[in-house]
């Protein structure tokens, strides 16, 4: 059968296609490998520390403002639920354990891809397109280690504290609405979280954390960086393109990614 | 025989199916200024992103002091590297950093330097370059002739070896280019760098240019100096040089070196049988006014000199053009030397009396320079013949070349 045969026309796209997607993966992984090993740079620590307040602090308002109304709304689902099986004490526990295990850890993720994560394809595209990443080369300034790096290194300390912060509004936001707004017992609310959260919960939490900002910061950081090699568009259109591949990426990634630790922790 | 710096050897770059540079073979020696200069597409970006490692050659090799760069250590080729610095096209400046961040940008980063010895390094390279002002203010907040300033203080401030300069006086006026051209020529002879530029003014670029490389269609279409590529008579050079000079030089106003020879010849062919004819070459020592009085005002000088020299000598019919950077040849058609003398003589008299003054009311604010000095213009007459050619002339010119105008300071001093 030859490869122009309608018939394995659709076949060949998948595989080729498949065969592009394998290459991009590996792509980003040993651009990821390059940014992390350049991490603990000494002339680092600027850039670090500036990364860590934009991704980081400049995404704590919206992070918190998602964990209270998903953390809310969680609270309004379950206690009608549970009203059901007369089980309303089992409140904290179904908040807390589904914010621990899984909203938390996923929907920061998504948070911070949308905020910061475009926010860096966005701004190594545009330093790209406007030849400052090669003049940094020039100046024998390593492009990934002064622009990838502190990135990435932020994002692996901002995640996992940013996930704890979602997980404890969220908390709060649940005890607003079962406790406050639909009168079940304060007391039994706070038990209850405390008694069924374990330490195994919390770590599967911080595990998926650590994955996404890995997954998150090296999709969003490559598709700025390579965005001038992209096909599909030149200059300020290829920074709009990379931008929008970045953050669908990441999202697409966070939740295959969540499928994939779940199953490994569980 | 020098071994050249960088050498290019049969160097071919492909951007898809899209040859830039087939097959191409460049010398750069140490201490020169080496111009490449192309039409638009022909491949001399490319080539200069070469040099500094930006691209790699698909096939051939370069050789830095003889030896392949794509053969050395890693730290060979770091080592390499930071001997070069490279003024991109159109500045790549950090935008989201201040003017004074930028320059401070390669030594924070690269050196361990004290702060304090990076902030003087700093001043000192924005003062070089009359940055002061603008030490506080973002890039796009700029004009792009102080952008173009900011990227060359940037590039010189880690005091690099060879310096590579692409289209450094792209979209600026015609004394801001040549203040630019001057400042690379200062700075080159300060600091021992080599220069390897491309650029489009000519004929300002060839006066301080020691080398050319002329790229046409990925290959050199010709390499040697300014007065090679005058004998030689190549077509392709001749055609790219006429395509790019236009009829009047930028600066002065005079006219271009092409326009000037249609002229000549057009004077030659007129005069049948050919009776009388002169020329005169005029000169101030512009290395010394620039020394003196700063770059601009140099300028000033020259540009002055070609003014009144076209407003002078256009009314007897004479015609202008600039040799060198600071030489003027003028020709007068059916004029005796003796009458050449005279019509000399009278607008020396003229320079002392208004131009010269001028130029020192100009001078004065520009530099801020309250030391007394002297300029000097120098002039030399001779017949010519019909057998002559421009660069004869301009030879028996100099031999009769002396001092006709001098403008003194009058504070003393």
């Amino acid at each position: 059968m030859r490869a122009s045969d309608p018939l394995s026309a659709p076949f060949a796209f998948m595989g080729r296609e498949f065969l592009r997607l394998l290459g991009n993966l590996g792509a980003i992984a040993i651009f990821f490998s390059l940014a992390f090993v350049r991490i603990f740079h000494r002339k680092q620590l600027p850039q670090l520390a500036d990364q860590i307040f934009s991704i980081g602090a400049g995404s704590s308002l919206i992070v918190a403002l998602v964990g209270l109304f998903t953390g809310m709304v969680l609270g309004l689902q379950l206690f009608y639920t549970l009203v059901k099986f007369g089980s309303v004490g089992a409140l904290g526990s179904a908040v807390a354990l589904s914010l621990v295990r899984e909203l938390g850890p996923v929907l920061t993720a998504i948070v911070i891809t949308a905020r910061a994560g475009s926010a860096m394809a966005a701004e190594i595209g545009t330093l790209r397109i406007s030849e400052q990443v090669d003049a940094l080369y020039t100046m024998k300034v390593d492009p990934v280690r002064y622009l990838i790096s502190p990135r990435v290194a932020s994002s692996i300390i901002s995640f996992p504290l940013l996930t704890a912060f979602f997980d404890l509004v969220g908390i709060m936001g649940g005890y607003a609405t079962g406790v406050l707004l639909l009168g079940t017992n304060g007391g039994t609310y706070w038990y209850r979280v405390q008694s069924s959260l374990d330490i195994v919960d919390i770590r599967g939490g911080f595990i998926k954390s650590l994955v996404f900002a890995v997954i998150v910061s090296s999709i969003c950081c490559f598709q700025g960086y390579f965005c001038h090699m992209r096909s599909d568009g030149f200059g300020a259109k290829a920074v709009g393109l990379a931008t929008i591949s970045a953050v669908v990426l990441s999202c697409v990634m966070i939740l295959i990614a969540d499928y994939v630790v779940t199953s490994f922790l569980m | 025989m020098e071994t050249p710096l960088i050498e290019f050897r049969n160097v071919t770059k492909r951007f898809g199916g899209k040859t830039v540079l087939d097959r191409v073979s460049v010398k750069i020696y140490e201490n020169r200024i080496t111009t490449i200069i192309g039409k638009s597409g022909s491949g001399k970006s490319v080539l200069l992103k070469h040099i500094i490692g930006l691209l790699e050659p698909d096939e051939g090799s370069i050789l830095f002091q003889g030896k392949p760069v794509h053969a050395m250590k890693k730290s060979e080729r770091d080592d390499y590297r930071s001997r070069i610095a490279y003024l991109f096209q159109n500045n790549a400046l950090l935008d989201s950093m201040t003017v004074f961040e930028n320059v401070a940008f390669p030594l924070r980063q690269t050196t361990t330097l004290s702060r304090a010895e990076i902030a003087r390094r700093v001043l000192r390279r924005i003062e070089d370059l009359e940055l002061v002002e603008a030490a506080g203010k973002y890039p796009a907040e700029l004009s792009g002739g102080m952008q173009k300033r900011v990227a060359l203080a940037r590039a010189l401030v880690t005091d690099p070896e060879i310096v590579l300069f692409d289209e450094p006086t792209t979209g600026q006026d015609p004394v801001r280019k040549n203040m630019i051209l001057s400042m690379i020529v200062h700075y080159r002879r300060k600091f021992g760098f080599t220069a390897v530029l491309i650029s489009h003014d000519i004929p300002d670029v060839f006066f301080i240019s020691d080398r050319i490389v002329m790229l046409w269609e990925g290959s050199v279409g010709f390499e040697g100096t300014y007065e090679e590529a005058g004998r030689q008579k190549l077509p392709l050079l001749d055609e790219f040089l006429r395509s790019l000079e236009g009829f009047q030089d930028e600066l002065t106003g005079l006219l271009s070196r092409e326009a000037f020879r249609v002229h000549y010849a057009a004077m030659l062919g007129a005069s049948a049988p050919f009776a009388t004819g002169s020329a005169a070459l005029f000169s101030v020592e512009f290395e010394r006014l620039e020394e003196n009085l700063g770059p601009q005002a140099a300028l000033e000088v020259i540009r002055a000199l070609g003014e009144y020299t076209n407003r002078h000598f256009s009314s007897v019919g004479g015609f202008s053009t600039r040799h060198k950077r600071d030489q003027i040849l003028t020709m007068f058609p059916h004029t005796r030397p003796d009458e050449a003398k005279e019509l000399v003589a009278g607008f020396a008299q003229e320079l002392k009396e208004e131009a010269l003054s001028r130029v020192m009311s100009i001078a004065g604010p520009v530099t801020g320079n309250e030391a007394c000095f002297e300029i000097h213009v120098c002039a030399g007459v001779t017949g010519v013949s019909p057998t002559d050619d421009i660069d004869q002339i301009i030879e028996r010119a100099l031999a009769t070349q002396e001092v006709v105008a001098t403008h003194r300071c009058e504070s003393g001093g």
